[in-house]
């Protein structure tokens, strides 16, 4: 067809007509990625270049300072930073990979197997995509109260196991798998566990990367618990600590190293994502409602 | 399928029908569920009806809250009740709108420039709330070192550098760029694919069957061949609109917001619960907050969702 001119999703090869689409993405995208170069920049200012009237953009002389004097400053409470760090490092990985596990096992479970309420869970989790964990922050908290978790090392992981949404796109990708193979592995006389372990996770891992991020920017970039349900200094998260740097006291000294903990705080979302974002739009392919 | 199949699968069936494994693999899931999501909202419900300050038992009080709620807190009739709205009509269906037409711009490249686009695009969202308040404070920061008053300065459109984050002026706009700039989320991603994921031929079918606009073609062919995509960005960018309702008070550093220009219904919340410990009232705002959410989502079911 000559002069077929509709619309050519997921084209091969850049063609000169394509110009009407990055008119539009390219100024978007450098709106949307801005700020992140200016992070980039800001935390590798030395600090006359902080000070400097007006303010430049892009650094002049990059150093490593702000970095240094990041991990050299102690908090007023006398907690290094590496210890922040730390406790966050630890929490995400835990929580990620019991998020992983809890979510598959749901997941299989859901669209696999037959038990008990399995249409009621389903109805239930399905309104559940839309909570809005804002809104009931108290009862939450008066739940973590009564449960002793109040400074307890995992107030940061147990409350925020069960995600919604990550169970949802678990299912969803997991009901694509051909009833067929599983009863064949049955028949071969697997019990649902080593179904499970054999036959489902080798199949499923572009779902366990979706919810691994979902779980890990959730964790990753909280403050909420260090802020809410945490007052021992030493079990509070690096997040939690990067929002001290410019809150209090001298903002502009704060600045760089508030810019290079931002820096700290960006980076694995970033690697994570690009690492696993081919698995991500596997998954949205069988995110949708119906 | 034959007899012999028929049977294996009807015994096989029968093996497994019992379901305790089924329900042993959804136990830890269903745990933190019903501890740290049902309880709570239920727990809501009935604090609603109760005056609870967190040192006395609560005290049963009927609908005392939701009336005040509606008749004498005039923070929120006046303030929060129109912010909300505002953020919410400007954020979501914007967000929504915007993430849908990019997908879509996307969708037409090809696959290296989209991936690195979309990445750039979907960034953002990485690093939603924290470490972007703190940047966008320093951009926005009142004093003549604050980014844009110095860009502003400098290109002699003002005399004197304006308290961008302590002005209710601008603070309402301020929160709202903020939040459309992280918000090509997930749902932007599950857009994405949807778009990306509709047969080709049914383009090429509409053309040869007469079909002459893009416009046409985004209403009869794109948006009916992902509407389950499309319904789960809308739930996704009504959460997210919700969630993230703390920004104002993230971006000027204070609770109540300056003047509550920015405060809204999550703040207010906030507010009331862990400033002024009134547990009862809070956790009334909370109900309406979540039938909010749940009426709106409602209108996105009707929309995009195939039954119901």
């Amino acid at each position: 067809m000559a002069n077929y001119f509709g619309t050519r999703m997921n084209p091969k090869h850049f063609h000169i007509s394509q110009w009407r689409f990055l008119i539009i993405l390219i100024p978007v995208a450098i709106f949307m990625g801005l700020p992140i170069v200016y992070i980039f920049n800001h935390a590798f200012k030395p600090l006359v270049e902080l000070f400097e009237w007006p303010p430049r953009f892009f650094v002049q002389n990059p150093t490593f300072d702000n970095f240094i004097d990041l991990f050299a400053v102690t908090s007023s409470t006398g907690i290094p930073m590496s210890r922040y760090l730390f406790n966050s490092l630890l929490i995400t990985s835990l929580t990620v990979f019991a998020s992983i596990v809890i979510g598959s096992l749901a997941g299989f479970a859901l669209s696999k197997l037959e038990f008990r309420f399995k249409a009621t869970l389903l109805w239930v989790n399905n309104i559940a995509i839309m909570f809005v964990g804002a809104s009931v922050s108290i009862p939450r908290y008066l739940v973590i109260e009564q449960l002793g978790l109040i400074d307890s090392f995992w107030v940061h992981i147990i409350p925020g196991l069960a995600i919604p949404v990550g169970l949802f796109l678990i299912k969803q990708f997991i009901d694509q798998i051909p009833r067929d193979l599983i009863e064949a592995s049955r028949v071969d006389g697997a019990n649902n566990l080593q179904i499970y372990w054999y036959v489902i996770l080798p199949l499923i891992k572009p779902a366990i990367a979706t919810i691994a991020i979902v779980a890990f920017q959730s964790v990753w970039n909280n403050t909420e618990v260090s802020n809410l349900f945490i007052n021992d200094e030493s079990l509070k998260t690096f997040a939690f600590y990067m929002t001290t740097l410019t809150t209090t006291g001298n903002t502009v000294a704060g600045q760089g190293m508030a810019a290079a903990a931002s820096l700290i705080m960006f980076i694995p979302n970033l690697v994570i994502f690009v690492i696993l974002q081919k698995n991500v739009m596997n998954t949205m392919i069988h995110s949708g409602i119906k | 399928m034959d007899w012999n199949e028929r049977m294996i699968r009807k015994l096989t069936l029968k093996k497994y029908k019992d379901g305790t494994t089924g329900a042993l693999f959804v136990l830890p899931y269903v745990l933190a569920f019903l501890v740290f999501i049902t309880i709570p909202v239920l727990m809501g419900m009935l604090l609603s009806f109760t005056y609870f300050n967190l040192l006395d038992a609560p005290r049963f009080i009927g609908f005392t809250n939701f009336i005040s709620i509606f008749t004498s807190d005039s923070i929120f009739m006046q303030q929060i009740v129109p912010n909300t709205i505002t953020f919410a009509v400007v954020v979501g269906p914007v967000g929504y709108l915007l993430g849908f037409f990019l997908a879509w711009l996307l969708a037409q490249i090809p696959h290296r420039l989209r991936t690195i686009l979309t990445l750039v695009i979907y960034s953002p969202s990485l690093t939603a709330g924290v470490a972007m308040a703190v940047m966008w404070r320093i951009i926005f920061s009142g004093d003549e070192a604050g980014y844009l008053n110095a860009i502003l300065l400098s290109l002699n459109l003002i005399d004197s550098p304006i308290q961008w984050l302590a002005n209710p002026d601008y603070l309402m706009t301020i929160m709202i760029v903020v939040t459309l700039w992280s918000s090509m989320g997930i749902g932007f991603l599950a857009m994405l694919a949807g778009v990306l994921n509709i047969n080709p031929e049914l383009f090429e079918a509409a053309y040869v069957d007469g079909m002459t606009s893009k416009l046409q073609e985004i209403f009869y062919i794109t948006i009916p061949s992902m509407k389950p995509q499309m319904l789960f960005g809308a739930v996704m960018s009504l959460v997210a609109t919700f969630n993230a309702g703390s920004i104002g008070v993230l971006l000027s550093g204070q609770n109540p917001t300056p003047q509550n220009a920015g405060q809204l219904i999550v703040t207010h919340i906030d507010d009331y619960g862990f400033i002024r410990f009134d547990m009862g009232y809070a956790a009334a705002l909370s109900i309406i907050l979540l039938l909010m959410v749940y009426l709106f989502s409602k209108v996105a079911y009707r929309l995009f969702g195939e039954k119901d």
